[in-house]
């Protein structure tokens, strides 16, 4: 095939093209994520029992805060991420803040208790189940959050894969939060952080294989 | 900011508005940049002006599928040299050539133009004879004989939506086929 045949293919009748189609397609991925997340964990764990009490909701809206900005910052780097020799946009380093406000926080609630409870306060009653939990729930938002880079071209294939598993863990640990009964900072620095790691290394190992165009 | 530069984005600004003559202008000149920057390139790995002119193919086709990616807001070249540098490391990997690409800059995809158009080693008659009918009647149509979407849409008797989703569809198919050849042949 001749290339100035391959040109005039490419340039017989060409559409307008949607320029917000990148940003909107992972946002609305992120979101339909999300949904489903929530819906998982409604019909597995069910939301805590204690919900109405001022405390639940302090505890709760903590987590949930500190999910929401780990989501929001990732889903702006990945849109960045999404284009070819984007330079606009959030540095990865943003990436980070959220998990060291949270562990800043973590090691502040800490020192101010006796290092007899630090145990009970790191641990809590259900680590297993938040550790297992938040990684399961996060496997429905990945595949849709991988679905909708597809259709973009990330070029940088692990680290497109790591924000995506990051933001699959980030949407996943909003969802157990309305679950998760274990009320300390600490427990949510290490067990929230840890798994949503987890979920963000499981992402960069798969990224080259299921983004690859 | 380079002449080049300033160029080649106000024809991608223009072709993303549907601008059909500006895209066939920018493609045009696309393709002489990297037919001479992939001869360069794999001149390195003894691969000659067949293989430069399949990667050219390869990209131009990636550059139409993925052109809803590049952000008008940004320079243009940075976007076309990632593009064709993820290209030229794919293509080196599918051919199991463990070598290692060296860093180039972004203007490197700009430096030379190479008319010398040679012919790949992809026949577009037979991929296209690969793809379901109706993705094919669309090409056909709209792609090759320059009919209009309504018009396809009536003689591949679909809609005209239909025929915007195969024509995106059979492009698609047909950038994995020419990537999966580039496998075959050298694999």
């Amino acid at each position: 095939m001749k290339t100035d045949d391959l040109v005039a293919m490419l340039s017989a009748n060409v559409e307008p093209v949607d320029r917000g189609l990148v940003g909107r397609t992972i946002s609305i991925a992120v979101t339909a994520g999300a949904v489903i997340a929530l819906g998982l964990m409604l019909a597995a764990l069910g939301v805590r029992a204690d919900l109405a009490t001022t405390h639940a909701v302090i505890f709760l809206s903590l987590k949930v805060v500190f999910a929401l900005l780990v989501v929001g910052v990732a889903v702006r780097y990945l849109t960045r991420l999404a284009r070819p020799g984007a330079r606009q946009g959030i540095s990865p380093f943003t990436i980070a803040l959220p998990f060291a406000a949270i562990a800043l926080l973590g090691a502040i609630s800490l020192g101010g208790a006796p290092s007899s409870h630090w145990n009970k306060m790191i641990l809590g009653d259900e680590w297993l189940e938040c550790l297992l939990s938040i990684p399961i729930i996060a496997i429905v938002p990945f595949a849709v959050t991988i679905f909708a880079v597809r259709r973009a071209a990330p070029t940088n294939l692990v680290r497109a894969g790591a924000v995506a598993g990051l933001i699959a863990g980030g949407v996943s640990a909003m969802a157990y939060a309305l679950h998760c009964t274990d009320d300390s900072l600490p427990f949510v620095a290490v067990w929230y952080g840890a798994t949503i790691v987890l979920c963000t290394l499981a992402g960069a190992a798969l990224g080259p294989r299921l983004l690859r165009w | 900011m380079t002449t080049s530069e300033m160029e080649l984005k106000a024809l991608m600004v223009a072709s993303l508005g549907g601008d059909a003559a500006s895209y066939r202008s920018l493609l045009d000149r696309l393709s002489s940049r990297l037919r001479a920057y992939y001869k360069g390139k794999l001149a390195r790995f003894g691969r000659g002006a067949t293989e430069a002119e399949d990667l050219v193919q390869e990209v131009l086709l990636a550059i139409h599928l993925k052109r809803h990616t590049y952000d008008t807001g940004e320079p243009f070249t940075p976007w076309l040299h990632t593009i064709a540098r993820y290209k030229l490391i794919d293509y080196l990997r599918r051919i199991r050539t463990a070598a290692s690409v060296p860093l180039d800059e972004d203007s490197e995809v700009l430096a030379q133009d190479d008319n010398a158009g040679a012919e790949s080693s992809h026949d577009i008659r037979k991929l296209l004879g690969r793809l379901p009918e109706k993705v094919r009647c669309s090409i056909e149509c709209v792609k090759l004989e320059g009919r209009s979407v309504a018009e396809a849409a009536e003689r591949c008797g679909i809609s005209e939506s239909g025929v915007k989703i195969n024509i995106h569809r059979g492009l698609r198919s047909l950038s994995a086929f020419i990537a999966r050849e580039a496998k075959n042949e050298n694999g």
